[in-house]
This record gives C-alpha cells, sequence and structure tokens, in this order.
C-alpha cells in the first residue's frame, strides 16, 4: 500500500520529532517510564524472591511434610484450647509406626538453656529435642562420631550432638567427641557433629550454634504441656497427597475425631507451600500489572494530549503533505507511528530504569534478592502495552489530521 | 459545446470508437465547466466562483490575472484538487475529478498536479533535497532511483550546489527554486504557480519566470496567477477573471499585459 519510502521517512520522522522537541516528549513520555519503569522492577523483584525461594524448597526436599495444631476455623476459643490441641509424643510414634508412605519423622521441641564448657558459658541457646531420625528429614548428617542411638533414647542418656558454630562458640577441641558440656546445669556428653546446613531456610537457623539432645530427655526438661513441631519425609514427593491423607487419619484416629468434627490439627506437604507461594507471587504480579495499566492509561492521556499539539503545530506541514499527494491514510498512519514512537521510546527508557532499580535489588545486602531479574516476557509485555498505548491514544489526534481539509490546512497560521 | 460528445475515448489507447474522430479535436488537458465554489461563512454566502468556463490544452503556458477576490486562488485550488467545487464539473486528462474521493484526489495530485505556492511551503527542518523527494514518498510506485531524479530535478532549476541546505539556509529565490523542483519531480501533467514571485523582489521575479518558460519550453503545461503584467507578458494566453467568471480569455499579444513583450524581448529572454 504504502512503499518503502514512506516508511523509511515516517520513522525517520517520528524519531527526529521526538529528538527535536527532547524535553517535551521526555516529560510526556514520563508516565509510560514511570510505569514501566516500577513495575518492571516489581516483576524483577518478585522474580528473584519466587527463585529464591523455590530454591529454599527444593533444598528442603520436595517430600518434606510438617504437622501441627490448628484451631478450627471459627470455633470457639475455649472449645479447643492449646493444651488439647498441641502434637502429643505418642501421635508422632503412632504416625512413624502407622502410616506406611512416611519415610521418617521427628518430633522436635525447643528449650532455651545455658551451656556452660570450661569456663565459656554461653546463655540462651536454643536446645533441639530430636529423634534419631531427624538426620534423614533434614538431610543432615553426623560428620564426626554417632548419631543418637535407640539406647540414648530410651535409657533418656545425657547425650549431645553439637554443630561447628557451638564447637566455636564454646571453645571446644576441634573433635569434641567424648567431652562433656553443661546444659542448663547438666552435664551432657558430646557424642557427635552435626554437619552445617548448606541452604537456610527465611529467618530460621540463622543463629549459628545448633546443640541437639534426645527426645526423651528434652521432654523431661520441658512443662507438662509444650510445644512441639513435627517435621517428616514421605517415601517420594508424588506419594505427597496420599501421604498426608494416611497421617491424617491416624491424628484424627489417635484424636477420637468423628467423621463430621473439624480438624484440630494440619498436615502441609512442602508442595502446598510452593503452590501457596506461587498464587501469592502471581497475586503481585497482577497487582504490578493494574498499576501499569494505570499509568499507561495517565501516559497514553499525556500522548494524546501532546500528539494534539502536535498535529495543530504542524497544520501546515500536513497541508503542504496533502497536496503533494499524501493520502489520509499517509497522514494517519504518520501520526499513528509517532505516537507509537514515542510510547516505545518511553518503555525502551523505562525498562532500561527498571533494569537499573533490578541491579540494585540484587545489591541490597541480606534482602534475599540476589537473583532479582527481569524475565523476557516482562520486557516483551512492557514494549506490547507501550505500543498498545500508543495506537489507543494516538489514534484520536491521527485521524484528526487525516481528516483536515488540505487547503484549510495550508491557510493555517 | 460540441466536443463534449466525443471526448470520452478519444486520444486514448484501445478501444477507440472511431479513428476518423481524433482528427478532429485533441482532448484539452484541462476542461472546466460551469465551476461554481460558494463559501459559507456564518449566515454570509460568498460566489468565490459563478459558472466559470475554461480549457487549456497540452503544453500551455497561460496566466491567469484579475483583481483581489475575483477567484484566482479559488479556481487554482480546484484545478490543483486541493479542493473540491459546489458544482460543475472537472474534467482533468478526461477524467471527472469533482466526483473523486479523498484518497484519489490524493493520487491524482501526487501524480498530475505540481503547485509552487506563494510562500514556498519547505519542510523548515529537511534538506532542499529532502523537500524535493517529498512527493515520492506518497507516490504508488516508480520511487527507485529517487535520489537520482530529486538531483536532477534540482540540477533542472540550478540548485545543484544547494542541495543540503535548508530552507533558512537559501535566499527567497532559491527556497522557490527548490519548491518548482518539487512540483515538477513527479513530471505532473500540470504546473500551477499560485503568485509564485509575491513574496520575491523584480530581480529575482525575472529569474524564476525564466526557469517556467525554460520548464515550459521542455514540454510542461504551466498556469500561473499573478497580478503584473510584467510576470503574464511570459506567458502564451492571459485569463483575466471577474467576480468568479472569465472576463477575458485571449492571446498575450492582444491582452494590456502584450505591452511588456517589447521589453522581454529586448532582455532576449523572450521566446
Ligand atoms: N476559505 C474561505 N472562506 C470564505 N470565503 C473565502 C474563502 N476563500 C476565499 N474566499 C472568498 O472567495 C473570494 C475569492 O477569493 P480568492 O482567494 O479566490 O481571490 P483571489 O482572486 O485569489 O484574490 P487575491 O488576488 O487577493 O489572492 C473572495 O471573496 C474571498 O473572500
Ligand atoms: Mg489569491
Amino acid at each position: 500500500m504504502m512503499n518503502p519510502l514512506f516508511w523509511l521517512q515516517a520513522i525517520s520522522l517520528a524519531f527526529s520529532q521526538i529528538w527535536a522537541n527532547k524535553s517535551r516528549a521526555f516529560l510526556t513520555a514520563l508516565g509510560i517510564i514511570v510505569g514501566v519503569a516500577s513495575t518492571t522492577a516489581v516483576i524483577a523483584a518478585l522474580t528473584g524472591l519466587k527463585a529464591k525461594v523455590l530454591d529454599e524448597f527444593e533444598s528442603v526436599g520436595a517430600s518434606k511434610f510438617f504437622v501441627f495444631p490448628d484451631r478450627p476455623d471459627n470455633a470457639p476459643r475455649n472449645m479447643y484450647p492449646w493444651e488439647k490441641i498441641l502434637i502429643k509424643t505418642a501421635e508422632v510414634e503412632a504416625i512413624r509406626d502407622e502410616c506406611t508412605l512416611v519415610k521418617a519423622v521427628t518430633p522436635i521441641t525447643e528449650v532455651g538453656l545455658d551451656v556452660e564448657s570450661g569456663d565459656k558459658r554461653i546463655e540462651g541457646i536454643t536446645i533441639s529435642g530430636i529423634w534419631p531420625e531427624w538426620h534423614d528429614v533434614q538431610n543432615r548428617f553426623v560428620q564426626e562420631g554417632r548419631p543418637f542411638s535407640s539406647i540414648d533414647v530410651e535409657s533418656e542418656r545425657q547425650v549431645c550432638l553439637i554443630n561447628a558454630d557451638a564447637i566455636v562458640e564454646l571453645d571446644l577441641p576441634s573433635n569434641p567427641v567424648g567431652v562433656a558440656i553443661l546444659i542448663g546445669g547438666r552435664r551432657f556428653m558430646i557424642v557427635g557433629v552435626v554437619e552445617t546446613t548448606q541452604a537456610r531456610f527465611f529467618g530460621m537457623n540463622t543463629s549459628s550454634a545448633e546443640i541437639f539432645i534426645p527426645f526423651s530427655v528434652a521432654e523431661k526438661m520441658q512443662d507438662r504441656n509444650f510445644f512441639m513441631r513435627v517435621e517428616g519425609l514421605f517415601v517420594s514427593p508424588e506419594t505427597a497427597v496420599e501421604g498426608e491423607d494416611e497421617v491424617r487419619f491416624v491424628l484424627r484416629r489417635m484424636r477420637g475425631l468423628g467423621p463430621g468434627e473439624p480438624q484440630t490439627f494440619q498436615v502441609a506437604a512442602i508442595d502446598k507451600f510452593i503452590e501457596q507461594f506461587k498464587a501469592l507471587a502471581a497475586g503481585i504480579t497482577a497487582i504490578a500489572g493494574g498499576i501499569v495499566g494505570i499509568s499507561l492509561l495517565v501516559g497514553g492521556i499525556g500522548i494524546m494530549n501532546i500528539m494534539l499539539v502536535s498535529v495543530s503545530e504542524r497544520t501546515r506541514e500536513i497541508g503542504l503533505r496533502k497536496a503533494v499527494g499524501a493520502t489520509p491514510m499517509a497522514i494517519l498512519l504518520q501520526f499513528l507511528l509517532e505516537a507509537v514512537t514515542l510510547c516505545l521510546v518511553g518503555g525502551f527508557v523505562g525498562i532500561a530504569f527498571g533494569r537499573l532499580a533490578a541491579f540494585g535489588l540484587t545489591k541490597i545486602p541480606g534482602a534475599q534478592l540476589d537473583q532479582a531479574d527481569i524475565p523476557f516476557w516482562a520486557v516483551a509485555l512492557s514494549f506490547v502495552f507501550s505500543a498498545v498505548t500508543g495506537v489507543v491514544f494516538g489514534m484520536f489526534p491521527a485521524i484528526k489530521a487525516s481528516r483536515l481539509d488540505p487547503i484549510e490546512a495550508l491557510r493555517h497560521e | 459545446m460540441l466536443r463534449q460528445g466525443r471526448r470520452m475515448g478519444d486520444e486514448r489507447p484501445g478501444p477507440a470508437v472511431n479513428p476518423a474522430a481524433r482528427v478532429v479535436e485533441p482532448l484539452p488537458l484541462i476542461d472546466v465547466r460551469a465551476l461554481e465554489k460558494i463559501y459559507r461563512v456564518g449566515v454570509e454566502t460568498i460566489h468565490a466562483l459563478r459558472g466559470l468556463d475554461l480549457t487549456i490544452g497540452r503544453n500551455e503556458m497561460v496566466a491567469i490575472m484579475g483583481s483581489s477576490g475575483s477567484g484566482k486562488s479559488t479556481l487554482m485550488n480546484m484545478l490543483g484538487c486541493l479542493d473540491r467545487p459546489t458544482s460543475g464539473v472537472y474534467l482533468l486528462n478526461g477524467r471527472d475529478v469533482s466526483r473523486m474521493g479523498a484518497k484519489e484526489l490524493a493520487q491524482v495530485r501526487n501524480e498530475e498536479i505540481g503547485f509552487v505556492f506563494q510562500s514556498f511551503e519547505l519542510l523548515p527542518r529537511q534538506t532542499a533535497l529532502e523537500n524535493v523527494e517529498l512527493p515520492l514518498i506518497y507516490a504508488q510506485g516508480g520511487w527507485r532511483g529517487r535520489r537520482q531524479r530529486a538531483l536532477a530535478a534540482l540540477d533542472r532549476v540550478g540548485l545543484a550546489d544547494r542541495v543540503h541546505h535548508r530552507p533558512n539556509q537559501l535566499s527567497g529565490g532559491q527556497r522557490q527554486r527548490v519548491a518548482i523542483a518539487r512540483a515538477i519531480l513527479n513530471r505532473p501533467s500540470i504546473l500551477l504557480a499560485d503568485e509564485p514571485t509575491g513574496n520575491l523582489d523584480s530581480a529575482t521575479t525575472i529569474e524564476i519566470l525564466a526557469l517556467f518558460r525554460q520548464i515550459h519550453t521542455e514540454g510542461q503545461t504551466v498556469i500561473i496567477v499573478t497580478h503584473e503584467d510584467e510576470v503574464a507578458a511570459h506567458c502564451q494566453r492571459v485569463v483575466r477573471l471577474r467576480d468568479g467568471r472569465v472576463l477575458s480569455d485571449v492571446p498575450v499579444a492582444e491582452d494590456i499585459a502584450g505591452r511588456h513583450l517589447d521589453m522581454i524581448a529586448a532582455r532576449g529572454t523572450a521566446s
């Protein structure tokens, strides 16, 4: 329809128009620049966060599950007091003994105690009471010495496992197996050293010194109604759903819950958290998309305004172009292309700023955003949205220009 | 009026009706009949053209004169397909342009019309060359070799050495030369000029007129609107308008403008 020369000059004219009115073009495109920049930055942060979280989940293990007490929704507080819904040791034992799809399960109970070794004294270290199965569940094994044995558990021996950081903090020899330390004033013998975690879970385990004692021992050191976490491992991630059902069944029976009665606990596999997190991330992305929509709307109105100004400024030029043979369509395309170019340049600058912001995010210490990155689809989408804004908001001014009467336009002052 | 019946088909290749009819009358390039243009400004109606008839043949050089407000520019805009008549017929090369749509008219303007304006109408940010190339952008095809064609056109108007100058770096006369180069680029059927020398001094006027004459000698049909008899004297035929009608339409020698012919001959530029 239009010859190649037309497109060539139309594009170069569009750019030279922007260049000739640099500051005006910048101010006009600001809405689009800010919108695209902020959205790409948010998406970059989300992408980084998602990558991070999924990595963490991955390292924790996809077939992992948790059991925790949970008050049924809308239930009166006094009907389900904490002590009634707390997980009991016998319940964890039932899960271990009866659930065929559970590979390993351990209760974990924590108590803060002072620890002494020689002259060294550290106050309030978290002491975790665990079962020997803990190593399988956590995928953390003993480097030196040995794990807890069934005898340790059954006869409630005062033995402990520690990690490398605890060795340093307590000034212990590098191989402390056989050394005795005081935990809460009681003598515990170190029987093994637990390897340090690879990836740390958000916020958790950030404190470095760790000391573990047999669960049966910890139980005695706690109050009567104490809180325990339950972590376990299914045979495989594929059987997670059935595994959850199994655990739920055993626990409901243990708690004597009838068919219609609400559940007083929760069983959650890691994949459910992943799902939830993904849903959350998608929600935030949608909100970011909404922001971009609004800012493009605002930006688009600016574009429309400036294009109307441009049309009226260049009325004589339009008249002349028509006089030498420009069809209404040629004029329309010319102005539309100009609006689209302006928007695309705005989008480009916006993405550049967004990239810069994303790069800045990766440098924030402790923000866990070192993987922040703008995915390709976000770049492509930004351009598409910018172009669409140009077409939509440039259409009215372009139509106005194309409909100008050549002779009227040439008479324009 | 007698010609009308035979006009269609005459001079055209293809299924010509009767070969003998060709000899009788050549098809005029421009054939305007009962042309009316009425402007409405508020409640007022202004009859700019009141039933104007005019026929112009190929390779004529015509001056259109008349007092201010007699409808010269209005007529030129009609002839240049920039505006449409309120009523009447305008046949350009046998085609009825008065009934054409905006798109078709644009194509006619691009291919058949070269328009030169009193105020040059160059694009200020573009070079002389780019200004001259402008019609090619909107051409339906044949845009290849545009550079050479634009350069040739600039050479024809004597501006081969000002190709990359912008309008504000050129004198008024040079600007009008650029405008003329632009107008003749697509080898139009008609070159229309509405007071092309109105903004120029007399020396430059003579140069520009010499250029028009040269273009005319090379085979171009030229129509110039002017107020000056001296300018009209360069043409072959003078059409005078009054109140939107043709007052007189005579060869230049029979018009008052003809008294300048000797002077032009004395300058050695008359043909
Ligand atoms: N756009 C317009 N709207 C209303 N009236 C117009 C318009 N253009 C021209 N006219 C009127 O039409 C008449 C003819 O105008 P035109 O411009 O054709 O005159 P002209 O012969 O070119 O005059 P000049 O020598 O001063 O250029 C004038 O009375 C003018 O006022
Ligand atoms: Mg006039």
